[in-house]
């Protein structure tokens, strides 16, 4: 008994419109990276600020409770597995939200956010002291100087690993079926449930993903490339 | 201007604590420029550093214009707005234009309108030959002109005094010249100044006074023509007859 391919790819993808299911979740699986990715840059440099920040001085009781605040946050999410975190989310913290989409935007938005601090705080670090030495010495406050000279520079610095935590969460996402939502993943493993075939549907989600992170690597690439000949001028 | 009493400052190194500055007493009066010489390592970058409270002195007191500024509570924004400080290794923004490096400050800080610190910036390039630099960054720029608009973005703020932390130190020779002139500028129109240099004979030129700091003191301070040429104190006689 052979395998027909050409019955099976029927049979796996235009059978009933299943490849509406790799389809939409696909656009889920984009959807879902961006937004975490917004959420996680977001979460990442405020809570890096505060950590840096209060390490270099900054007092009073309000950064003390942030500090606390955010330490508390990375150790848990850095200390706890993604999917745990996925499923406390999806069950508990946001059982009362009905789009699955956007518990996983919140949940995956809140993990990213605990690493690319850790990218952040490395990244306003490394810029030069004397930066800071001279914007303090202009008479700009720890929070201006922060905020107009370090954090720029950081971000420049940072840029390609923030891209890297792009391509990261863009594999990462795909444990969201693990409670149920549409993602690339979980529609190609629908469709080997439905038709017991498991050689095109997981095969195909799995080139899917590769194109996508070879092609986003390759323009990272060409990224670097073009800040390395504009600071080599 | 500015006084400084029973200065000390000792530093936490991994061979244990570093005691730099032991205990100085000085002054800089109203309008004068003093020249800061000494070995290296002895303290003169950290003296200097501690009067705009960039080195939180470990005990002493400083008064710059009336104002005990190492009290507590004291505003130490407001009091560095006041003094300008140019570093060695010229610390412009790279990420803002020479017109934003100099009118980031002034128009932050409510000293004056984006407008008039955009005029202010214009009128002292011109005075420092480098109008036309005002929209470049600062990696297109040489470490000459890079200084000179460090001075001038010191000076945007029009501040009380002016400290000068080896300006000259990490520059090429031939664009150390360039550099001077624009200090001697500032001098002559009556700025404070504290200078540490190696540049003798701009000391020579410039200074009212120089301080000798080595090992952590003020071992002798006066003229230039007296320390220079009639040195008393040993370790001065020995610094001098290396470098001279």
């Amino acid at each position: 008994m052979g395998y027909n391919l050409a019955e099976h790819l029927y049979d796996d993808f235009i059978e009933k419109d299943r490849y509406m299911y790799i389809i939409s979740g696909l656009g889920n699986t984009v959807l879902i990276t961006i937004f975490a990715l917004i959420i996680g840059v977001l979460l990442g440099v405020i809570t890096a600020m505060i950590r840096v920040m209060y390490k270099q001085g900054s007092k009073g009781p309000v950064m003390a409770v942030l500090n606390v605040i955010a330490g508390i946050y990375l150790t848990i999410i850095r200390g706890t597995p993604t999917v745990v975190q996925l499923l406390i989310s999806y069950f508990i913290i946001l059982q009362n939200v009905d789009n699955g989409v956007i518990i996983a935007i919140i949940a995956f938005g809140v993990n990213s956010g605990a690493y690319v601090s850790e990218v952040f705080r490395s990244g306003i670090q490394s810029v030069d002291i004397g930066q800071t030495e001279a914007g303090r010495s202009l008479g700009l406050s720890r929070s201006q100087t922060m905020r107009k000279i370090i954090l720029p520079q950081a971000i420049r610095n940072v840029a390609p690993a923030i891209f890297n935590e792009f391509i990261t969460l863009l594999k990462e996402t795909s444990v969201a079926g693990y409670v149920g939502i549409q993602d690339l993943t979980k529609g190609g493993d629908i469709i080997r449930s439905i038709t017991l075939d498991p050689y095109p549907p997981l095969l195909l989600v799995a080139a899917i993903y590769l194109v996508m992170v070879v092609g986003m690597t390759q323009i990272l690439h060409v990224f670097e490339q073009r800040i390395a000949r504009k600071e080599a001028r | 201007m500015i006084e400084v009493k029973g200065l000390k400052k000792t530093f936490d190194t991994l061979n244990g604590p570093l005691e730099v500055l032991k205990g100085i007493d000085a002054e800089i009066k109203d309008g004068e420029k003093v020249a800061i010489i000494g070995p290296s390592g002895s303290g003169k970058s950290t003296f200097l550093r501690c009067l705009n409270l960039l080195e939180e002195p470990t005990a002493g007191t400083i008064i710059f214009d009336g104002q005990d500024i190492t009290a507590k509570g004291v505003d130490i924004d407001a009091v560095r707005s006041q003094m300008g400080m140019v570093f060695q290794h010229f610390n412009l923004f790279p990420h803002l234009s020479v017109r934003e490096n100099i009118t980031l400050a002034p128009v932050m800080l409510k000293k004056m309108t984006q407008q008039q610190a955009d005029e202010k910036a214009h009128e002292l390039l011109k005075r420092v030959g480098l109008e036309e630099k005002i929209d470049s960054y600062p990696k297109q720029l040489s470490g000459g002109q890079q200084q000179r608009i460090a001075i001038v973005r010191s000076l945007a703020m029009n501040p009380k005094m002016m400290l000068f932390d080896e300006p000259t130190s990490a520059l090429d020779p031939e664009m150390i010249g360039e550099v001077l002139d624009v200090m001697k500028e500032v001098a002559d129109e009556g700025m404070t100044m504290a200078v540490v240099t190696h540049e003798m004979a701009f000391a020579r030129e410039v200074a009212d006074r120089v301080f000798f700091i080595a090992e952590g003191n003020i071992l002798e301070q006066g003229r230039p023509e007296d320390i220079f040429d009639h040195p008393k104190n040993e370790r001065l006689q020995e610094f001098l007859s290396k470098i001279l």
